[in-house]
């Protein structure tokens, strides 16, 4: 099956400063696809060529297997839920969700009972003639969908949309962006900043920094097997040290950190040499606690250090240790037993994690 | 404390009041009474309609105000139609210090006084003057060309005036529509047109009212331009009401006129309002 | 030279609260036309008296309004023409009488002193005295339009177009004349007077497709006759006189039917304050000297006995090229203005405005 969207060798330059740099990816039928980065990475520039609002500079846009460069923005068969939603403030409900509808033509009986179904599909029967302003985060959230959706279109764009929202309502519309999507059973495509949002909803997931994709796999794929320092980095929490390797040997490595730690930790098949700077990242819940060295026997890193201190969140909670040698702060998660809660500022704690979970890259830009 | 809030009140209010009683209130409620008064001899007067029959009763003064209302409002139309695509221009298109010299450029021409600009446009459009020896000059006319003098001068002049006081409100509120919401309706399949009515437009409206009151009632009110550009034919309501305080001696008809102009042009504004469903709150603030 | 100011809607608002002045050295704040009050005269008379005068430039209609916006006050001498002073005088009550005794008769041309006197009397006491005077006719370019002998024959073929005057009452009376009608005579009269008046009415409504604009300052008329967009034109003397310096063609030149005289007088409004300087004033202006200072510099001549001897001689030659002895005893003076005139001539003036 073709996909929905693909794009091939997509760049975008504005002056000297390239945007996008040769990209290419494809989103399969009916999945949701999330473009995650950094603010100013290029994602945003990319959602407006999909959208036909910017011309890239080179490359191609296929949309079911056509290219749409020569389509301008009103005639292409994908629609865009914008960050700050752009609802029409002069129309009600209904008539905004039939704006589109009024557009290509469509009778007006069928434009209101083609409303009336997308308002059903939302969960918000009846209010048609309401107000934009009178409507809260959420609702004004999903009559955009809904506005977008009419129009049967081939991909939807979602431009960071959950943005404004505040952090309850942002949980629950996570949820229920996903539960969207799966019930129109369109193509999505989100771009966002938040981590968090790109992880809980997507099939897929392109990590992008500086115009490039670091990375394009699955959550799981990102958070267990980041295969770039940048993405080890920026998705999920990761501690992360920086030395000179001493010792490769198959799947395992030896660095030396610049406060002079040996630290291990895997390769993943990417080529290391011996010499060479790099650096290891271990994640947060990787590394276990404990009150003697005997726990921790079978972990081939183990430190002695100081909680430096808690950072209480729930089932999240984590301590800061201060390693003996100095090498800085190193951020545990809490076992959620409950084990460790009368841990104290001050307190000494070992702290231990197998080599296979440092996650060690070449030193590079990132 | 109270007290002190009260006697605060009073002393911020007391400029406004002043400023209302003594410069707005007063000299109408007198203009009212002069206009009430019919003179019958010398130094005779009684209390009569005699003033306001008289613009009823002779046709040159209703016509010279309908012509007024209806060139004002012409006036105002074509303002509207060139400060648009300006106004849009400098609001969403034009960034930084393009921006801020195309808006410098709409206020140059208020660094003048009114007269000054206005003998600019005289020299402009004399039959001796700049366009008139251009088009003889490149051949395109034969002798000399007099574009002074006439409808169309005044109706220039008037626009011309007016311009800044459309542009101003045009920006401002159309600086307040996210362009995201223009290109949501590119998005879902508007046409340029169909965006303009839809979305620009109703959401420029109230810019578009408050900016099209001010220029009707510039005009309305205006003196200069009209008799200066227009020439023998230049009839104006101001016009009228000028000759009766200061060439006529007769400021009773004159506070009539005034009265009427003031009365009517009301009705006016308040019907544009009421035919675009606009409030004068909404339009205002 | 006259120059009307034709902006000034602000004048009814103007009332001034003026400072008073110190008794013996006053301030005379004086409202007169162009050219009547040159820097040189008030800097000599400032230097002679130790009074100190502010100067407004105005005209009739304007002196008159802006008198009777403050009931007679903001000012210590106008001058406003002759026959406008016994009916506003009557109606408005703005000036007040002239002490005669503190006038310098013998300065005066005594026959103008007299006729003036005459004029301004109002229940048996005078309030005015003249100053300057002068005439309007015709301002031509005679090598273009030497057929125009009269108001008249500005509505011809030959200079259609191309011809301008002001819509004010003394192109109304210079019409009148011109059809062979005497509206001076018609004065007392109302009906008579509205009957000529609607003559003329019909004449100017006629005439209009000849006339190229109504100027309303004497700097307009100048640019449109100097740049020969307009070759015929009712205009004062002075302005035919100041064209004829750059180009000789243009003259001014008095009507078949005779020129309109008018005089300019000095007179006190009601409440003015500083009335011994504004005699002070009059009696230093009317010196022979003077008097041709101001002539010099508003191109018109006074009611001063003698200055003719001082003044520029290319101006006698010219007003004496304009004016040959039968021509001066042809010229209409003013008679004063009946309350109540200028409403019938304000409707004619609005018509014609109106007419296409």
């Amino acid at each position: 099956m073709t996909p929905d969207l693909e794009c091939l060798n997509l760049t975008k330059g504005f002056g000297d400063m390239l945007a996008v740099d040769d990209v290419s990816f494809a989103v399969p039928r009916g999945s949701f696809f999330s473009i995650l980065g950094p603010s100013g990475c290029g994602k945003t520039t990319i959602m407006r060529m999909i959208a036909g609002f910017l011309e890239p500079t080179s490359g191609d846009i296929h949309i079911r297997g056509r290219s749409v460069l020569n389509t301008p923005p009103n005639k292409r068969p994908v629609n865009m839920v914008f960050q700050h939603l752009a609802l029409f403030p002069m129309m009600n409900v209904a008539e905004n969700i039939g704006y589109g509808l009024r557009r290509a033509g469509m009778a007006k009986p069928e434009i209101a009972s083609k409303v009336d179904q997308a308002l059903d599909r939302i969960g918000l029967p009846g209010i048609g003639p309401r107000k934009v302003s009178e409507l809260s985060g959420g609702q004004k959230q999903r009559v955009a969908i809904a506005r977008c959706m009419v129009l049967e279109p081939d991909v939807l764009l979602l431009d960071e949309p959950l943005g404004a929202l505040d952090l309850k309502l942002r949980e629950r519309m996570k949820v229920e962006l996903k539960a969207l999507q799966a019930a129109f059973d369109t193509t999505f495509v989100y771009i966002t900043h938040d981590q968090s949002e790109a992880l809980v909803m997507s099939d897929r997931i392109a990590v992008m920094n500086e115009g490039r994709f670091e990375q394009v796999g699955t959550g799981q794929d990102l958070y267990y097997r980041p295969e770039t320092a940048f993405v080890a980095g920026f998705v999920g929490d990761s501690n992360r040290w920086s030395g000179r390797i001493e010792r490769v040997s198959g799947d395992e490595m030896e660095m030396r950190t610049d406060s002079g730690m040996l630290m291990r930790g895997a390769t993943h098949d990417r080529p290391l040499a011996v010499g060479q700077r790099a650096d290891i990242f271990v994640r947060p819940e990787a590394i276990r606690i404990a009150r003697s060295d005997d726990d921790l026997a079978h972990f081939d890193n183990r430190i002695t250090g100081r909680v430096e201190s808690l950072l209480f969140n729930g089932a999240a909670s984590r301590i800061l240790v201060q390693d003996a040698s100095g090498s800085g702060e190193i951020e545990v998660n809490l076992p959620q037993s409950g084990e460790f809660a009368g841990l104290d500022r001050g307190s000494e704690v070992r702290i231990g994690w197998s080599g296979a979970q440092g996650n060690c890259f070449a030193a590079g830009k990132a | 404390m109270r007290a002190e809030a009260k006697l605060g009140l009073i002393l911020l209010l007391t400029p406004l009041l002043l400023w209302l009683s003594l410069l707005i209130l007063i000299p109408h409620v007198d203009m009212f009474l002069v206009s009430l008064r019919e003179r019958v001899g010398v130094n005779e007067y009684r209390i009569s309609l005699a003033n306001y029959l008289t613009f009823i009763n002779e046709p040159l003064y209703l016509r010279t105000f309908v012509r007024t209302a209806v060139m004002s409002t012409i006036a105002t139309i074509i303002t509207l139609l060139i400060a648009f695509p300006v106004s849009y221009y400098i609001a969403k298109i034009a960034r930084g210090r393009v921006q801020s010299a195309l808006f410098l450029l709409c206020l140059v021409p208020f660094w003048v006084s009114e007269l000054v600009r206005t003998f600019g446009w005289m020299i402009l459009l004399r039959e001796t003057g700049l366009i008139s020896n251009l088009l003889q000059y490149t051949g395109l006319a034969d002798g000399p060309v007099e574009m002074l003098y006439n409808d169309a001068a005044i109706m220039v002049g008037l626009v011309y005036t007016s311009m800044l006081f459309m542009v101003v409100p045009l920006v401002t509120t159309l600086e307040s529509l996210p362009d995201e919401v223009v290109e949501a309706g590119y998005d879902l399949g508007g046409s340029w047109f169909s965006i303009l009515r839809e979305i620009i437009i109703p959401h420029a409206a109230p810019g578009i009212v408050s900016g099209s009151i001010v220029v009707f009632m510039l005009s309305l009110g205006n003196y200069l331009t009209p008799t200066m550009l227009g020439g023998k034919d230049s009839l104006w309501f101001t016009e009228l009401i000028y000759s009766q305080f200061i060439v006529r001696f007769n400021w009773e008809l004159g506070a009539a006129f005034g009265f009427l102009l003031l009365g009517l042009s009301s009705a006016i504004v308040w019907g544009m309002l009421k035919l675009t469903g606009q409030t004068l709150e909404k339009t205002m603030g | 030279m006259r120059h009307p100011r034709t902006i000034c809607l602000s004048s009814i608002t103007i009332s001034v609260a003026m400072i008073a002045a110190p008794v013996s050295a006053e301030t005379l704040r004086l409202l007169t036309w162009g050219g009547y009050a040159p820097e040189d005269v008030v800097a000599k008379f400032e230097a002679e008296t130790g009074h100190t005068v502010e100067v407004t430039k105005s005209n009739n209609e304007e002196m008159i309004a802006k008198l009777r916006a403050t009931a007679g006050g903001g000012f210590d001498l106008a001058q406003p023409s002759q026959d406008r002073i016994a009916g506003p005088q009557e109606e408005f009550g703005i000036y007040k009488p002239i002490d005669l005794s503190k006038i310098d008769a013998t300065l005066f041309i005594p026959s103008m002193l007299a006729a003036t006197q005459e004029n301004t009397t109002v229940g048996g006491e005078v309030y005015g005295v003249p100053h300057v005077w002068g005439t309007s006719g015709l301002v031509l370019d005679t090598s273009m339009a030497g057929m125009v002998q009269d108001y008249a024959d500005l509505c011809g073929e030959d200079v259609a177009g191309k011809v301008s005057y002001r819509l004010k009452r003394p192109t109304l009376i210079g019409f009148a004349f011109s059809m062979g009608l005497d509206p001076f005579t018609a004065y007392g009269d109302e009906a008579a007077y509205t009957e000529i008046m609607e003559q003329v009415e019909a004449k100017l409504i006629d005439c209009k497709p000849n006339v190229k604009t109504y100027w309303g300052g004497g700097d307009e008329l100048m640019g449109l006759v100097r740049s020969g967009e307009v070759v015929a034109s009712m205009a004062w003397d002075t302005g035919g006189w100041k064209l004829n310096a750059d180009n000789p063609n243009i003259t001014f030149v008095a009507p078949a039917s005779g020129a309109l005289g008018w005089v300019d007088t000095f007179v006190l409004p009601a409440k003015g304050r500083a009335d011994d300087a504004a005699y002070d004033w009059i009696n230093f202006v009317m010196r022979p000297e003077i008097a041709a200072m101001i002539t010099a510099a508003a191109g018109n001549f006074t009611a001063s006995q003698g200055a003719d001897e001082f003044a520029d001689d290319a101006l006698k030659a010219r007003y004496q090229a304009s004016f040959p002895p039968e021509a001066i005893d042809n010229i209409k003076w003013y008679p004063p203005v009946p309350a109540g005139l200028e409403a019938i001539e304000g409707g004619v003036l609005d018509r014609v405005k109106a007419a296409n």
